[in-house]
């Protein structure tokens, strides 16, 4: 008889070093989550990946009513990234809150609700609609998706209105709020402490860059909406850029990303002030990285003697 | 359906007098009920440019064999990559992906209609319909016969082909859909399923539709996940749809009543 017990990888991870992290109150096992819009509503990635491993995942943004999305094309790919005009395509709250939600916690998921509102009224029933009560772990407040004529970045490109949006859902949930603040900016820091003032329990950054491509024989944009959100790898250095800077400057946790695909990209990410990462675009190339990350961040912290993650967070942050 | 990522590794890949590529993988694990139709999500490249994977037909499969088989064409760097893979390197494949052909009843009389390197699908369904006696009336256009090197796949099923060239080549001269136009009345199909330009697909769905014979098509569009969360490779069925469908999970085959072409 085998007396030797057999140890799930989580077990076998708890056991020597200490992966879990706090996100403003929210209590993650682990750092890596899986970047909203990439990852659907966890579902899609089942078969590459035992989803409940992850920190969380961070659902599809979701709109008050359904919303169709933009005309296609919708996504091109670009040197080391790609391009998306996906313009928050939805079912709408109720869906959400009907269907895919009860679905990923029944398979133990933490989730990580996305809220798009097209106004400040919309967000502010959103906030409401998504309480403790629901399940949810926590709010990602998107204010930055650069595909959708009406909120998305335009609230996240003006300080007052990150303020005012950031507390106006603070107060309708009980549930940490993440703003995703986009980087579409010129100084990031602004934004960040508008919504750390705002009451924000953390940060998540960085939405993609907006950007384009152009189709040489048609002589027109390539992109269905012309302009897209760059993500990928090509945006890597922007995006620990950004977060470097703003760990410098406020006092909450950072959710950070943008263009990970790998274990010391994640290092990076954290070493520039995250407190935990979203896996993105990564997902739509090797569909299983976001788990197999997990693994190997913990692989690493044994190999180098790190006890917690959470002692490395901005340790490349010269204050 | 169980998809999965598997190596897979590369048995023969050649160019033919075609100039598309034909590429033989070894893939014991691929799955065994994989339908014609769907499509394998391929890496092409190591590094991050090419970043996502380039979605491939399943142009064959031998689940005994554990042997996929496929055909492409350099379009731009992914292919580009692929068509450098030498025999004996492993590829990192994901699939098979997305909605294939229905399966229409044992013993229905069938016409396929391929257009180029559109003709890639419809090797594994002919070898499946065969397998269900189906009756089997496949048309095949290109632009001259050196593009027929697939020609000799499909007679070794036993099926007939009636080819149909640009420049005159081989077999009737002209557009594919007007050889299919002729004969169609003679053939009384219970299926027509087609895959090619989509100037000819939607040529013949308009065709079937006179005959009121239902049909198929396959689509295809810019991907990045193929698993149906990005919602990237979205678009429209008839311009008065509401919603967008995703090629990579509601399709990539569609039926001709889904359908709406607006060729502009």
């Amino acid at each position: 008889m085998n007396t030797g017990q057999k140890n799930s990888p989580e077990q076998y991870i708890s056991d020597t070093v200490d992966l879990s992290v706090d996100l403003g109150g929210l209590r993650l096992k682990n750092p890596v989550t899986a970047a909203s819009g990439t990852f659907g509503y966890g579902r899609e990635y089942e078969p590459f990946a035992d989803i409940s491993r992850l920190g969380a995942v961070i659902v599809k943004g979701t709109t008050l009513k359904p919303t169709p999305g933009n005309p296609a094309p919708r996504i091109y790919e670009t040197a080391s990234g790609m391009l998306n005009s996906i313009g928050l395509e939805n079912p709408g709250i109720e869906v959400f809150l009907d269907i895919h939600l009860p679905y990923l916690l029944e398979r133990g998921v933490q989730v990580i609700a996305n809220i798009a509102g097209n106004t400040f009224e919309d967000n502010e029933t959103l906030g409401a609609m998504i309480r403790r009560q629901s399940g949810v772990a926590a709010i990602e407040l998107n204010i930055s998706c650069p595909n959708v004529e009406k909120g998305g970045m335009h609230f996240g490109t003006d300080p007052d209105m990150v303020f005012q949006v950031v507390n106006a859902v603070k107060k309708v949930t009980d549930l940490p709020v993440i703003p995703k603040l986009s980087p579409n900016v010129s100084d990031i820091t602004i934004i960040a402490q508008a919504a750390q003032a705002g009451g924000a329990d953390a940060l998540s950054m960085i939405n993609t860059l907006m950007g384009m491509a152009i189709d040489v024989k048609k002589r027109k944009p390539v992109l269905g909406n012309i302009f897209g959100g760059l993500s990928g790898p090509a945006i890597k250095p922007v995006a620990l850029r950004m977060i470097y800077q703003v760990h410098k400057e406020i006092d909450i946790p950072i959710l950070g990303g943008g263009g990970i695909m790998n274990v010391t990209d994640v290092l990076e990410f954290i070493m520039a002030g995250s407190s935990a990462v979203s896996i993105g675009t990564a997902n739509f190339v090797q569909p299983g990285i976001s788990v197999q990350l997990i693994n190997e961040l913990a692989d690493y912290m044994v190999a180098n003697n790190v006890a917690k993650i959470s002692d490395l967070v901005g340790a490349a942050v010269y204050k | 359906m169980s998809v999965s990522q598997m190596q897979g590794m590369v048995i023969e890949n050649v160019q033919k007098n075609s100039g598309w590529y034909e590429m033989e993988i070894s893939i014991p694990s691929f799955a065994p009920c994989a339908r014609p139709g769907q499509f394998v999500h391929i890496k092409t490249g190591a590094g991050s440019d090419p970043l996502l994977r380039r979605p491939f037909s399943i142009c064959d499969f031998d689940k005994d064999a554990g042997r996929l088989f496929l055909m492409y064409k350099l379009v731009g760097s992914g292919t580009k990559w692929l068509s450098s893979v030498a025999s004996g390197s492993y590829i990192d494949i994901v699939g098979p992906l997305g909605k294939g052909f229905t399966c229409p009843d044992p013993g229905a009389r069938v016409i396929l209609v391929g257009g180029g390197i559109g003709i890639a699908p419809l090797l594994y369904l002919a070898r499946r319909l065969t397998e269900r006696n189906c009756r089997l009336r496949i048309f095949y256009g290109v632009e001259e016969y050196h593009q027929l090197s697939a020609l000799n796949k499909f007679e070794r099923l036993g099926v007939n082909i009636d080819v149909a060239t640009h420049d005159g080549s081989a077999g009737f001269k002209g557009l594919v859909t007007d050889l299919f136009e002729q004969k169609i009345v003679s053939e009384k199909a219970d299926v027509i399923y087609t895959c090619g330009p989509e100037i000819m697909m939607a040529k013949v769905a308009a065709v079937a539709a006179q005959y009121q014979i239902p049909g198929e098509l396959s689509l295809e569009e810019y991907m990045a996940c193929g698993v149906g969360a990005c919602l990237g490779c979205a678009r429209k069925l008839k311009a008065e749809d509401d919603n967008f469908v995703k090629i990579c999970k509601d399709g990539p085959v569609f039926s001709f009543s889904q359908m709406k072409f607006d060729l502009n």
